[in-house]
């Protein structure tokens, strides 16, 4: 009799807890999307990742990509709301701001950088990458590059003497040319404060908040590991989007 | 010439836990190593063999500067820590300090923030300037004040690679830190 009662009452706070949870983390996305609807506290949001933090392993590590997307990446949104509040830029798109960069404040360029550059990282990142693009882009590297290993050599290359903190891309120009850059910090080949400017289908981040947690002055290690996890569907995409 | 890693005028976990063993071991035992490495390879066969590092870093350029400030920049930063650093200067140096800043905890304020708001890679340096007076300036990746000709006095190094094991993304507490390690009589020194 005693332990049936013991046992209704487990069950009934149990279901009481998970009520109140179910109900606070509700709360919780209601109150995110009306940030988002409202506009007034964030302009730019930090996107979720498709796939855990764990997912990259042994690859890129957990705790790299969660300080890397929470705290890093977290900040810059932060840092680039504060930037543009209250001005014209708060209306326009990265992509514009980015074409007329070298007119706009340096906190724009340094953060309005940094949150388009890791949001195309992460996307470009898939825990089922790897390999090697499809016929149309494979065939368009093959002939530009002489052969996808010549390719995969000249981005490392990019991407292991880029001294300092930045970025290694692979970008289309505006005659539709493949070519392999690398910009300081956090500025892109959509800026106009680059040498040579194009739209990124694929970037690697190297400064070294990347990669020090696991592979500390190992740069060239982590660079072969980003082969392991590239999203060519995704590279693939953005390609066909330029060229079409 | 060859550059040599000059030896640590401590041990390696003589700044814990301000600064780990761990991080001293990679950035001295592999990153400051490095740097040495490389600039040996280019500069062999060259003229720059035979000068100075003070005098290959005020004539070169690219990846020879590069690594020689960076070889440079290190040693400079190591001998700037001892176990038992920390506090404030005194005499000379922090009369000029006070002088320029109204105090040294403004100072110091000043100093960190220059660390912490410098973008990407690079060195926070309080320098002498030739009229005799202090200034606090940022440098990015492995620019050196000696090419401005400047005198450095004191460096904070803000690669991530300085403080990404201990700290990550927490570069204020890294340079919070900072000053517990200073050691005020090599950095007076240098301002003499």
């Amino acid at each position: 009799m005693k332990k049936s009662i013991i046992i209704t009452t487990i069950i009934l706070v149990t279901f009481l807890i998970t009520g109140i949870h179910l109900l606070e983390s509700k709360q919780n996305i209601n109150e995110h999307k009306n940030n988002r609807v409202m506009g007034q506290k964030d302009i730019h949001i930090l996107p979720d990742l498709e796939y855990d933090y764990a997912a990259l392993e042994p690859h890129i590590d957990a705790r790299t990509m969660e300080i890397h997307h929470s705290k890093h990446h977290q900040a810059y949104v932060n840092n680039l709301n504060s930037a543009i509040k209250g001005t014209e830029l708060e209306e326009m798109p990265l992509e514009k701001i980015f074409k007329n960069m070298s007119k706009h404040p340096v906190g724009v360029r340094n953060n309005g950088g940094g949150h388009y550059n890791h949001t195309l990282f992460w996307k470009v990142l898939s825990p089922n990458g790897g390999g090697k693009p499809g016929k149309k882009l494979l065939n368009d590297i093959e002939s530009r590059f002489g052969s996808f290993e010549e390719f995969r050599k000249e981005f490392n290359s990019a991407a292991a003497t880029r001294f300092g903190s930045g970025w290694a891309w692979l970008i289309v120009d505006k005659e539709g040319q493949l070519h392999i850059t690398s910009t300081p910090n956090q500025d892109n080949p959509l800026m106009d404060v680059v040498d040579k400017q194009g739209i990124p289908i694929l970037g690697i981040d190297v400064w070294e908040h990347a990669y020090y947690l696991k592979y500390q002055n190992r740069r060239p290690d982590y660079i072969e590991a980003f082969w392991n996890v590239i999203n060519w569907n995704e590279v693939e995409k953005r390609y066909s989007e330029v060229i079409n | 010439m060859e550059i040599k890693l000059p030896k640590l005028p401590y041990s390696h976990d003589a700044l814990e836990p301000y600064i780990s063993q761990k991080t001293i071991e990679f950035h001295y035992g592999k990153h400051h190593q490095t740097y040495v490495n490389k600039l040996n390879e280019l500069i062999k066969g060259s003229a720059f063999e035979k000068e100075s590092l003070e005098e290959i870093i005020k004539k070169s350029e690219g990846a020879i500067f590069n690594n020689a400030a960076q070889v440079w920049n290190h040693t400079f930063y190591w001998e700037g820590f001892s176990t038992d650093g920390g506090g404030k200067p005194s005499g000379d140096l922090l009369a000029a300090i006070e002088k320029k800043y109204g105090s040294f905890e403004q100072f110091r304020d000043d100093f960190s923030q220059a660390a912490i708001t410098l973008f990407g890679s690079g060195w926070a340096w309080l320098v002498k300037k030739p009229d005799g007076t202090l200034d606090i300036v940022k440098k990015s990746n492995a620019e050196n004040p000696i090419t401005d000709g400047d005198k450095p006095i004191m460096t904070c190094d803000v690669w991530e690679h300085a403080y990404y094991l201990d700290y990550q993304n927490r570069r204020p507490e890294y340079i919070d830190a900072f000053w517990k390690i200073i050691n005020w009589d090599v950095i007076e020194k240098r301002f003499e």
